[in-house]
């Protein structure tokens, strides 16, 4: 925390190689450096391999577990069914709608929180332990309390909230399904953006932000020039690691609205989920495993990309 | 800039945080009241009340709420243990005799975690179910180790990186075999960096639902399947919902609250530290 780290991949770099004493200590080095990352590796090998093998093997096969005497190769069939099934553009867009919100929210709730809280106040530490507590409540806690207890259109907090103002109680999740889900899931997910940046920040030298005060840099352009480009890294890192969750977010659809009312809420996880452990239809459910792949990826290169110029013109600097 | 100034400041900076943290944590802050009222009570929106420990009580007595909570708690330590089992011996390989290849391993780990678990979902259910592990706690401390294994490879490689190598060259010309090193040197030396790994683990596989729901429905069910049962219509007996939530959810909290800035690193993969 002290020490800010500008290269790509931190430790690596630090880990110099060994310079072995003899030729023969240096073999039985190599030799205990395959042996002792094989677990790790093979483990690793066989997960990323075969499962995904095998979805693709699904995915061009007729296999519904209800009807398991017909199965067989066919082709694309599935990729076709599974492209005008109603239900599947919408998750879509409802997995990149979700995605996108709420990364929005969190990274710029983050940074100005984070900004907020890098200076002193009454009380610092025990607030800063009330803002990351969300990101500590398991998924299916946080959305039961959150449909339950406070978006229940007749019992709950807001709706009561809402009487007192003499104003006409919401159905959240009835009326406005996927804002209350990207509700939820950014207060899940705020308080990691937070966490992250909150302790970039506090890495930033306090000579700099001297420097720049006395040379007369007001609020607004220290956290333009100084506070953001310092940032960016960690900003990176947030992204990158809070869409890897957020693309395959699902309990907290399943807990609350189970996808609806209609597709409203359906996305790509759910749907998978529905046509797999729900219909039994292994081979559509495969498909949109696929698919959920090629998504993943997608999104990855288009992340990997943006992250590694902006990180490329950091370490110029 | 004037001393009243800076004073004036300082109080609208405490003010102006300060309600945005309890904004934040009010739901939680409510679920934590609202756990110590009667159902009746939980209806009335109140702060002001007799807090009774009567739906705890229920919870114990209703549910195999015990059974669930040992199955979270046998989950997370398994998948601990197996994980730092796993990450430790490669991440020593990795930080103490890096090859040309090391950096790639590192990144290819990583991007192992890119893949979206409901894509390997059928597969992994159905080789579940056919070798017997499905709602077994073993068949989730294992998909819970694969996952979370780059992570806890990561983290200890990070730590292991920083051990002065002179140390462990000198215990090597000295004598000692590679397990030696590991046991009696690295370890004790990495300590703090290692339970931190421990802790992040434990965290994230309590709280892991996608794969306890699809792949456990009552005898290795974990609390995060536990309280999604609660889903409806039950959930409306909001003391009940609430002090269960709160049994599964405060110890880990304290643990995160202890642990915040480590977790940074491991979450970051030693980008952010």
């Amino acid at each position: 925390m002290n020490s800010p780290t500008r290269e790509a991949v931190p430790a690596v770099e630090s880990g110099q190689p060994h310079v072995a004493d003899t030729a023969g200590s240096a073999r039985k080095s190599v030799w205990a450096q395959r042996w002792l990352l094989s677990p790790a590796v093979l483990s690793l090998l066989l997960w990323s391999v075969v499962p995904l093998l095998m979805t693709i093997y699904f995915s061009v096969t007729r296999y519904n577990l209800l009807s398991p005497d017909e199965s067989g190769f066919v082709g694309l069939d599935n990729y076709r069914f599974l492209w005008s099934d109603p239900s599947f553009l919408p998750s879509i867009f409802n997995t990149l709608l979700l995605t996108g919100a709420v990364l929005l929210i969190s990274v710029v709730g983050g940074v100005l929180l984070a900004v907020l809280f890098d200076q002193e106040f009454f009380g610092r530490g025990i607030a800063r332990l009330l803002v990351i507590a969300p990101f500590f409540v398991m998924p299916t806690v946080s959305a039961l309390i959150w449909k339950n207890m406070l978006l229940h259109p007749v019992y709950g907090l807001l709706a009561a909230a809402m009487h007192a103002l003499g104003l006409q109680p919401i159905d959240w999740l009835g009326q406005y399904p996927m804002f209350s889900i990207i509700m939820i899931v950014s207060w899940q997910w705020l308080p990691f953006a937070f966490l992250i940046l909150l302790t970039a920040i506090q890495s930033l030298d306090p000579e700099q932000k001297e420097a720049a005060q006395i040379d007369g840099a007001g609020p607004f352009s220290m956290f333009f020039y100084i506070v953001l480009p310092h940032l960016k890294r960690a900003i990176g890192v947030v992204v990158m690691i809070e869409t890897i969750f957020l693309l395959s977010i699902f309990a907290e659809i399943y807990t609350t609205t189970a996808g609806g009312p209609g597709t409203a809420t359906t996305t790509l996880s759910f749907l998978i989920y529905s046509m797999g452990l729900q219909q039994f239809d292994v081979g559509m459910a495969s498909t949109g495993g696929i698919l959920a792949v090629v998504l993943a990826n997608i999104v990855s290169v288009f992340l990997v990309r943006m992250l590694a110029s902006n990180l490329k013109g950091e370490n110029e600097q | 800039m004037s001393v009243a100034h800076s004073r004036l400041r300082y109080g609208i900076t405490t003010a102006v945080a300060w309600s945005l943290a309890i904004l934040v944590f009010f739901p939680i802050f409510w679920m934590m009241i609202t756990a110590f009222k009667t159902e009746e009570q939980a209806y009335q929106l109140s702060v002001i009340f007799q807090p009774t420990l009567q739906s705890f009580r229920e919870v114990f007595a209703r549910s195999d709420y015990l059974s669930f909570a040992g199955n979270s708690i046998a989950i997370s330590l398994g998948v601990t243990v197996l994980s730092l089992l796993l990450a430790i011996p490669a991440a020593y390989s990795m930080a103490f005799f890096p090859g040309p290849r090391t950096q790639k391993i590192l990144l290819w780990m990583m991007s192992t975690k890119m893949m979206p678990s409901v894509g390997v979902l059928l597969p992994v259910y159905l080789l579940w179910k056919n070798s017997g592990l499905l709602d077994t706690v073993s068949g989730l401390i294992i998909i819970y180790t694969l996952i979370n294994l780059p992570i806890a490879v990561w983290m200890a490689f990070t730590y292991f990186c920083e051990v002065p190598k002179e140390i462990l060259e000198a215990a090597r010309i000295d004598g000692a075999n590679t397990w030696q090193e590991i046991i009696h040197l690295l370890l004790p030396m990495s300590l703090p960096g290692l339970a931190s790994t421990g802790l992040l683990l434990l965290i994230l596989s309590w709280n892991e639902a996608f794969w306890s729901i699809n792949l456990s429905s009552s005898h290795a069910a974990p609390l995060t399947v536990f309280i999604a049962s609660y889903s409806s219509p039950e959930g409306l007996f909001w003391a009940k919902l609430s002090a269960a939530s709160l049994l599964a959810v405060a110890p880990i909290m304290v643990l995160g609250w202890l642990a915040q800035k480590q977790l940074v690193r491991g979450l970051t993969f030693g980008a952010v530290k």
